[in-house]
């Protein structure tokens, strides 16, 4: 069987283009990921999706683009991608194991929190090291944390955190924070919030589970020793395009985008913020992921005339 | 077949003492990646009935079982043999990880 349309990726812009895909009757499958819903499973109360005055938990709003989706006819699989063969047509993906034929693809996978990169961080993850503190700011009842990262992301998770922790202090390398005045105002209002600048992160410590950290000023080169109980890290996204061969992409990783959603390969389409370096909204992700699907349909019409 | 949930009080009994390895997903409502984890977690405990016992525990109502098991991050999946943790998998993974696992497990 070949799918007319075969969207890569589950998040707002995903489940976006599969709605308009399957509405135009264009068979659609979507290959989900393990971990489908993206970026805003990992999120609470989400304020700026329009539509909902008192705000959505972001879960529940993934879960709702996602029965929109099956609603109208959409396959979905929970595997992740593994290869794509772009060069062929119809394009083949494996994903499981498994292959699928598509005449069109949308890439629509996102982009994944970075880590630090540092000694200690991998083999503490779950053991004191988090990227998400809606799921794990419980586990720091009464605890001193930490927060790396200077924008509205690190903002937002400090201010989270402070439901549970002692403490919370934001950690950053820069000499100012990169987050909206608005943000940094709500934090700095906060009195467990602390501000930690010009500070880098340079191994996370603890044997089970993380007791401290070893911080060096970026001005002094001095290095010091943080005892603390917990690391989140919030330093900004990747683009999840290493995966894609024969697609262009930029210097940053984003997907090169030509002329309404099109990538550098005829009949490849890309939505969201695996090409979108400048507003990263779930708003604008969906935004991406109709207009994907309406140049898909186009350009699948033009095919078969 | 029911879905089985776990207690800080059935714990000891349901876990440490079953005949069969047990699976525990340790999740907590307001967790968006443990709402992915649990249907595929409903799923294997159907098809591994009898095998192997498949079951959840609510950290939030169940706090001392996750802290006893150095838990700080759900979902986290761990994988029991006589009554002894030998393998925890953090984050939500896809079904075919958990399920090599459990084949691991049956195996070992």
């Amino acid at each position: 069987m070949i799918y007319d349309v075969i969207i890569i990726g589950s998040g707002p812009a995903g489940l976006t283009a599969a709605i308009y895909a399957t509405r135009a009757n264009l068979k659609t499958l979507i290959v989900a990921g393990a971990k489908w819903g993206g970026q805003l499973q990992l999120t609470t109360l989400v304020e700026n999706f329009p539509g909902f005055p008192e705000g959505i938990q972001g879960p529940d709003l993934m879960n709702a683009m996602k029965k929109q989706a099956e609603r109208f006819g959409a396959e979905i699989i929970d595997q992740d991608f593994s290869s794509g063969d772009f060069l062929a047509s119809p394009f083949k993906i494996t994903a499981g194991g498994k292959e699928y034929a598509g005449r069109s693809v949308i890439i629509a996978t996102g982009a994944d929190t970075k880590w630090l990169g540092v000694p200690g961080e991998k083999e503490k993850i779950g053991r004191g090291v988090s990227v998400c503190a809606p799921c794990d700011g419980f586990f720091f009842k009464n605890k001193n944390i930490i927060v790396v990262g200077g924008g509205d992301s690190a903002m937002e998770e400090a201010i989270a955190l402070t439901n549970f922790a002692k403490s919370v202090t934001v950690v950053h390398r820069r000499e100012e924070f990169r987050a909206s005045d608005i943000m940094q105002k709500k934090a700095k209002a906060n009195p467990k919030i602390k501000f930690l600048l010009s500070a880098k992160v340079t191994e996370i410590l603890g044997e089970d589970r993380v007791t401290g950290v070893k911080i060096k000023n970026t001005k002094t080169n001095k290095v010091s020793k943080m005892p603390i109980d917990g690391v989140f890290v919030a330093i900004g996204h990747m683009p999840n395009s290493a995966v894609f061969k024969n697609i262009d992409i930029d210097e940053k990783g984003f997907i090169k985008v030509y002329d309404h959603y099109k990538t550098n390969v005829d009949g490849i389409f890309v939505a969201g913020d695996v090409h979108d370096s400048n507003y990263k909204q779930a708003i604008t992700a969906a935004g991406f992921g109709c207009a994907a699907a309406l140049e898909a349909q186009r350009w699948l019409r033009n095919q078969k005339s | 077949m029911t879905d089985l949930t776990f207690t800080d009080k059935s714990f000891k009994q349901e876990v440490l003492e079953s005949k069969e390895p047990a699976v525990v997903d340790f999740w907590a409502p307001w967790c968006g990646p443990c709402r992915v984890v649990t249907p595929i977690i409903d799923e294997l405990a159907q098809e591994f009935a009898g095998k192997i016992k498949i079951g959840k525990i609510n950290v939030d109502e169940n706090s001392q079982t996750a802290s006893q098991y150095g838990v700080m991050s759900i979902p986290s999946i761990v994988f029991f043999k006589n009554g002894i943790p030998v393998k925890t998998m953090v984050g939500a993974q896809s079904k075919e990880n958990y399920k090599q696992e459990i084949e691991t497990l049956l195996a070992s």
